[in-house]
């Protein structure tokens, strides 16, 4: 039985339901002025829910059980002699072939004496079973529906049944995000201490060489697992982005919520908010072809050698990258500035660059900040631009001029090609994923902190 | 207690005031309005207003709301600047120079004409901070003691000293709403102004703050020109001694505030005051 038509089936259904409750409703015989408690909407939402509920309970049940209990029968149809000479693998193959025989896609190689029999039966009890199950669902549902309508007085409490169903609904999708977040960082935790199975915390931690080896000759040799390097070509870049991002973004901001007729702020807002829609491995072209050279050729112009992809390079086209998450942010949180106190400054003789220095950023600084955090989670995470324009070098440098490398590029690296999970050259991925999330959620708490400071103190 | 004694006293001025009200008007004027017109882009907002406000006393602008009143209040200190899309026509004289002379200084007009807002709007800063920003920008202060004595003076002068006097560093957010407004005005006090302007003052504010800055109102009239727009007529009745009565974008009629009350000569004011229109 095809899905699509179970479910056409069930939409049909519930439209029925709908519309008995919703006219039961309305010809409830109304004696002595009861008032029909809710209106005729929520009796016919309510009986459809009565009807949706058995249904996709008995569907759901069958989605689970099933294929054991196809696989049960179709092993059944197997002779027993054939099943004595199988192993486990050999079973699941006789069982897949005439799963195909059954759904008429066929088999390679000839077939066993038994099987073409064997595939017509399978074929005729699956589509018994799926008539069957359909058919039980579709009889629960109605069911289901005779038992609501019959429900239907006037004193039933059929919208508040409704709203809080609804309520339940919207809390399970809200649940559906959480339990994701949880789960993401389950797995990175079960998989990071199985990395820490095989390399020590602290050589991770406070390791200053990443030297992991792929194909190692001696066995237990897995070469060195150090962050240090890692994170401080990661820190490197973010902070060199966020010299360039934050100066640059802020006096947009600026001046866009401020000076900016209204006409041109209308057309150069969205011009600055295209920059965050171009893709990253773009940017990274960017850095590669025209940044880097020319960095190198300044850097040389002046007597210092600069490398064409270095910490720098990178730094900076990321920093461009973040500015109109910096600059678009930061302007709406300038424009919620109370105009009264922008009136407050003028109306005491204050110029337009004293109100926003003195009056305007203290008053949008949690904001602002807010902001700024953001960037640099953005920052830390980014991968492509680092990728094409950073170097990949994991060694430990104190100037921004040399290659770097990154956590994210080092992920990368470690994850790309064939991997197993089973060393720590793979299982190093999620580690390294682990303290990248950490760091990110460091950088929100640490937001959230000083936005409530400030909103304490001046609201 | 303290409460009802000052409302026993501010009756009293009232009636002090009523009895010689032309006293006041008899003052140097300080400000003349001719055929003042804005427009908010094709709108027109005020239709020629014409008008004179006496030096050191209290000018009280009433009317229905969205009648121009604060608009007005607005142009006398180029407030209507700061809006897009305003544009203001007329002249306005203060001591006789045009304020909308392209060569004035917008900054050192709003310095000697003050305005306190209809929603207390301290900075998020400390009371001090708030009281010593106008002396700092304006460069009025020589050293840190005669910013102090500034900051102290001014919010003497606006009844708040002994209120906030242990807690000078902490932020002007956190007072009462009766206390901010008071602020504020310590705030535009400490500029040094001659004018002060005020938008609706007190309709923030419950009733018991309110008699206090209506208390204060009538004591800063000894060396301030205030101009005050209000929606309430008893406000007007007891704090001012010219009353201004707008409608519609035009200034209906204009006089001492007591005859404006017990025998206007317009039909429209008269509508007013007896709450037919409005």
């Amino acid at each position: 039985m095809n899905s699509f038509l179970i479910a056409g089936l069930l939409l049909v259904l519930l439209g029925i339901a709908y519309q008995v409750g919703w006219s039961r409703s309305r010809n409830l015989a109304t004696p002595n002025g009861v008032k029909v408690h809710s209106r005729p909407q929520y009796h016919g939402s309510l009986v459809a829910i009565w009807t949706l509920v058995p249904t996709l309970i008995i569907l759901a049940l069958w989605g689970y059980f099933g294929p054991d209990i196809v696989r049960s029968f179709a092993v059944s149809q197997i002779p027993a002699d054939v099943i004595g000479g199988l192993d486990q693998m050999g079973l699941n193959n006789a069982v897949l072939r005439l799963q195909s025989i059954a759904s008429g896609y066929g088999v390679t190689g000839e077939l066993a004496p038994y099987e073409q029999a064997a595939g017509e039966s399978l074929r005729s009890f699956q589509l018994l079973t799926s008539l069957l199950v359909a058919g039980v669902a579709i009889a629960a549902g109605i069911a289901a529906l005779l038992f609501a309508r019959s429900r239907i007085t006037a004193r039933l409490r059929a919208r508040n049944s409704v709203e809080r169903i609804v309520n339940l609904a919207l809390l399970a999708c809200s649940g559906v995000a959480i339990l994701t977040t949880l789960g993401i960082v389950a797995s990175l935790l079960t998989e990071a201490i199985r990395f820490f199975t095989f390399i020590n915390p602290i050589d991770f931690f406070f390791g200053t060489v990443w030297n992991p080896k792929f194909s190692s000759t001696v066995a237990g040799d897995y070469g060195q697992y150090g962050l240090l390097p890692l994170l401080s070509g990661t820190l490197m870049v973010a902070a060199i982005a966020m010299l360039v991002a934050v100066p640059v973004g802020l006096m947009a901001a600026i001046y866009l919520s401020q000076y900016a007729p209204r006409q041109l702020r209308a057309v150069a807002k969205p011009l600055i908010e295209i920059l965050a829609g171009i893709p990253t491995i773009v940017y990274g072209f960017f850095a590669l072809v025209t940044v880097g050279p020319f960095l190198r050729d300044a850097g040389a112009a002046i007597g210092i050698s600069v490398s064409a992809t270095s910490a720098l390079t990178a730094g900076i086209v990321m920093g461009i990258m973040i500015i109109p998450f910096i600059s678009s942010l930061s302007d709406d949180i300038l424009n919620q500035v109370p105009r009264t106190l922008r009136d407050g400054a003028y109306g005491l003789g204050a110029t337009q660059s004293e109100t926003i220095r003195n009056v305007l950023l203290p008053a949008a600084l949690p904001g602002i900040v807010g902001a700024f955090l953001l960037a640099v989670s953005r920052a830390i995470g980014e991968t492509m631009i680092v990728v094409l324009a950073a170097g990949n070098s994991p060694i430990l440098r104190g100037t921004p001029l040399e290659p770097v490398s990154t956590i994210t590029v080092s992920i990368v690296n470690q994850l790309t090609g064939d991997t197993d999970f089973a060393g720590p050259q793979s299982l190093v991925g999620f580690a390294l994923g682990l303290t990248l999330f950490v760091m990110t959620l460091l950088l929100n708490i640490v937001a959230l902190y000083i936005v409530r400071r400030f909103r304490e103190q001046y609201e | 207690m303290d409460m009802l004694a000052g409302k026993v006293k501010m009756t009293q001025q009232t009636v002090n005031t009523a009895m010689n009200p032309t006293d006041a008007l008899e003052r140097q004027i300080r400000l003349t309005a001719r055929d003042v017109t804005v427009h908010y882009g094709a709108k027109q907002a005020l239709h020629g207003i014409s008008i004179d406000i006496p030096d050191r006393a209290v000018t009280s602008f009433i009317g229905p709301s969205g009648c121009g009143k604060s608009t007005f209040l607005r142009c006398i200190n180029r407030m209507n600047d700061t809006i897009e899309g305003a544009k203001v026509g007329g002249t306005i004289k203060l001591d006789g120079d045009d304020i909308y002379d392209p060569n004035l200084d917008v900054v050192e007009l709003r310095a000697r004409i003050g305005m306190v807002f209809q929603k207390p709007n301290p900075f998020p800063k400390s009371i001090y901070d708030n009281v010593a920003y106008g002396p700092r920008i304006h460069g009025l202060a020589k050293s840190k003691t005669d910013l102090d004595e500034i900051v102290v003076s001014s919010l003497r002068k606006a009844g708040l000293f002994e209120e906030v006097k242990d807690r000078l560093n902490e932020p002007g957010t956190g007072l009462s709403g009766g206390q901010q407004q008071r602020l504020c005005i310590a705030r535009a006090i400490a500029v040094g102004p001659e004018v002060i302007l005020m938008d609706e003052p007190c309709s923030a504010l419950d009733p018991i703050a309110t008699a206090i800055i209506e208390e204060l109102i009538d004591e800063l009239r000894e060396n301030y020109t205030i101009v005050i727009v209000t929606h309430s007529m008893q406000q007007a009745a007891r704090v001012s001694q010219k009353t201004a009565f707008f409608h519609l974008g035009n200034l209906i009629e204009e006089g001492v505030t007591e005859d404006i009350f017990t025998n206007p000569i317009n039909k429209q004011t008269q509508d007013y005051i007896m709450g037919r229109i409005g």
